[in-house]
């Protein structure tokens, strides 16, 4: 069907889109392995010598590696707590009848739009005089209730595909409603919940403003907002190969995840409306 | 769709304890959707009054006993600033540019995906990269890339030592290009998501009838995704409107690059002038309600997709 012309375009295009979104990644990579000395001296894209003692540097440093595990602990809990809740939700507006659907979900497009910048004064004070400023807690809650309005829809686009009355027929082949529940429904729901784990993950992954605003020290600073703030191993170094360093670790797992569920993402951001 | 439908028709022929039934239903959906609403209005209502409240005070953190009722005050300091005209300018060009720019990349990011059958995941891989990748990262990779001392970008394109981070509209350009990077993928999504529902034969009809390709698309294909289009716009619009983390980064808001986000969070913050930071604040929550108002009602873009009603 396609002519020979325009599948060349398409390849070229394809590899036009490769260079684009890979290369300030591969950019990020090079620079992290260049010795610090290399920046102001050469404007090369590669290292002229390659070393790992930027992630030696970022991995001594206390500030990186608090914030590392800040990050990974609070995304990793905002993106359960937050998950179950969307589940919670997604299930009642899909299966059940109730007053007040219509109303949450626009409720949950409201906060998909609003300005976060606006609350960060309030929640500031708000925080320092109920003790979660500077806490986990103190940015797992917004991160969930920010990260919500994704989660909800992505599951309640995915729980509607769902054929809900093989669990009734499973109970009448003779299933406890817990073994119809578990062998039937929980397969079939699962890869919704799934995707919507990974898209609540990365948006606490993500998050700057909280970070840099809520937090004062490393008990719960997250990366981006240490990096922010990130001056070298010394004054007397440039700190841009130790920042590519840990820019690099903190993108390394959402590569892996990237490259392992792609399929899952954009079913998620597509609301499952694209196959295959 | 059979499932859903059949699942109330099901319940619907129950029996008289229907009232009952339906009354311990109704419980239930509130029951579960309590934990998210509660949470959603936490964060977010009683920190929008409290702002609105302290926004008619003169207050700051540092002299608390200062404090007094000023009514509008702030908010006349504020509209009368010509930096706050400057700050709504620069989020103003920041966004037409970025939407533009993303819509026409994310539309041939779209149809890349859904006409490549070689290289599929490959390709899609290769577009969501961007999505996961932190956008404080972006706008370092971007900024080092620029950057006088680390940059390969002047070499390459010998602009010898062009300061791309001393001017306004230089900086505001490295700082349009991470965040078109970082987001375009999303609109991508969206569109693809548009394309896959424009019916294949009306493209094959117009085959046919002996359209072109350009013919094709512009008669065809985008009237048949208006609605995916529009979404995709109005969600990055207010993205963009709120940018906040590229500028932080690249220029903390200097050489006039700041923009409304960053200026709320520089007199909240920063500066602890609560009153007045709060007062800014309360401008960037109702200049969203307005986009979004004009989008909806005026574009009357449908968000039933979006929002997962039927």
């Amino acid at each position: 069907m396609e002519s020979n012309r325009s599948r060349a375009t398409l390849v070229a295009v394809s590899l036009l889109i490769l260079v684009w979104t890979v290369f300030p990644v591969l950019w990020i990579v090079m620079l992290s392995f260049k010795q610090p000395g290399e920046v102001g001296n050469s404007q090369s894209f590669l290292p002229e010598h390659w070393t790992w003692d930027n992630y030696r540097t970022v991995f001594k440093t206390d500030l990186f590696t608090s914030a590392l595990i800040n990050s990974i602990g609070i995304s990793l809990i905002a993106t359960l707590i937050g998950v179950v809740f969307a589940t919670l939700v997604a299930y009642a507006i899909a299966r059940l009848e109730f007053p007040g659907k219509k109303i949450i979900l626009s409720f949950a497009l409201a906060i998909a739009m609003f300005p976060v910048v606006s609350l960060v004064g309030p929640l500031f004070n708000l925080w320092r005089d109920i003790g979660l400023y500077d806490t986990w807690p103190g940015l797992i809650i917004p991160y969930i209730s920010f990260a919500l309005p994704l989660a909800i829809w992505t599951l309640s686009a995915f729980f509607r595909e769902i054929p809900w009355e093989m669990e009734q027929a499973a109970q009448v082949d003779g299933a406890t409603p817990w073994q119809a529940f578990r062998r039937v429904i929980v397969p079939l729901a699962a890869p919704g919940v799934f995707t919507a784990a990974i898209l609540t993950f990365f948006f606490c992954w993500n998050d700057f403003v909280f970070g840099i605003s809520l937090t004062s020290t490393d008990s719960a600073r997250p990366v981006p907002a240490a990096l922010a703030f990130f001056t070298g191993a010394s004054q007397f170094q440039q700190p841009t190969t130790a920042i590519s360093a840990a820019a690099v670790v903190v993108t390394v797992p959402v590569i892996v995840i990237v490259l392992l569920f792609q399929r899952r993402i954009v079913a998620g951001l597509t609301s499952g409306a694209v196959k295959g | 769709m059979t499932a859903v439908e059949s699942a109330p028709a099901a319940r619907a022929k129950g029996r008289p304890e229907i009232s009952d039934r339906g009354r311990s239903e109704r419980r239930l959906g509130l029951l579960l959707s309590a934990p998210a609403v509660v949470v959603m209005l936490l964060v977010t209502a009683y920190p929008l009054v409290n702002a609105v409240y302290l926004s008619l005070f003169s207050y700051r953190l540092t002299a608390p006993d200062d404090k007094r009722f000023v009514g509008l005050g702030n908010y006349a300091t504020a509209l009368t600033d010509p930096l706050f005209w400057q700050d709504v300018l620069t989020t103003f060009a920041v966004t037409l540019v970025t939407v533009a720019i993303e819509l026409v990349i994310g539309f041939g990011f779209a149809l890349v995906m859904h006409k490549v059958v070689f290289g599929k995941r490959t390709v899609r891989t290769a577009i969501l990269l961007p999505y996961g990748i932190v956008t404080v990262i972006s706008a370092f990779a971007w900024r080092f890339a620029f950057d006088l001392d680390s940059g390969f970008v002047n070499h390459w394109f010998g602009l010898g030592d062009y300061a791309w981070f001393s001017g306004r509209w230089s900086s505001l350009t490295v700082i349009i290009l991470s965040e078109i990077w970082k987001t375009t993928p999303f609109v991508s999504l969206l569109l693809l998501a548009g394309l896959a529902q424009v019916p294949g034969e009306l493209s094959e009809a117009a085959t046919v009838d002996g359209a072109t390709a350009w013919q094709r698309l512009r008669r065809v294909t985008i009237p048949n995704m208006k609605a995916a289009i529009m979404v995709a716009v109005l969600f990055r619009t207010l993205d963009a409107w709120r940018i906040f983390d590229n500028v932080f980064v690249m220029t903390k808001g200097q050489q006039n690059t700041e923009t409304l986000s960053f200026l709320t969070y520089r007199q909240t913050i920063t500066r602890t002038a609560i009153g007045l930071g709060d007062a800014v604040g309360v401008l960037l929550f109702l200049s969203v309600v307005l986009i979004a108002a004009v989008f909806i009602k005026g574009f009357r873009v449908d968000l039933s997709q979006v929002r997962g009603d039927r």
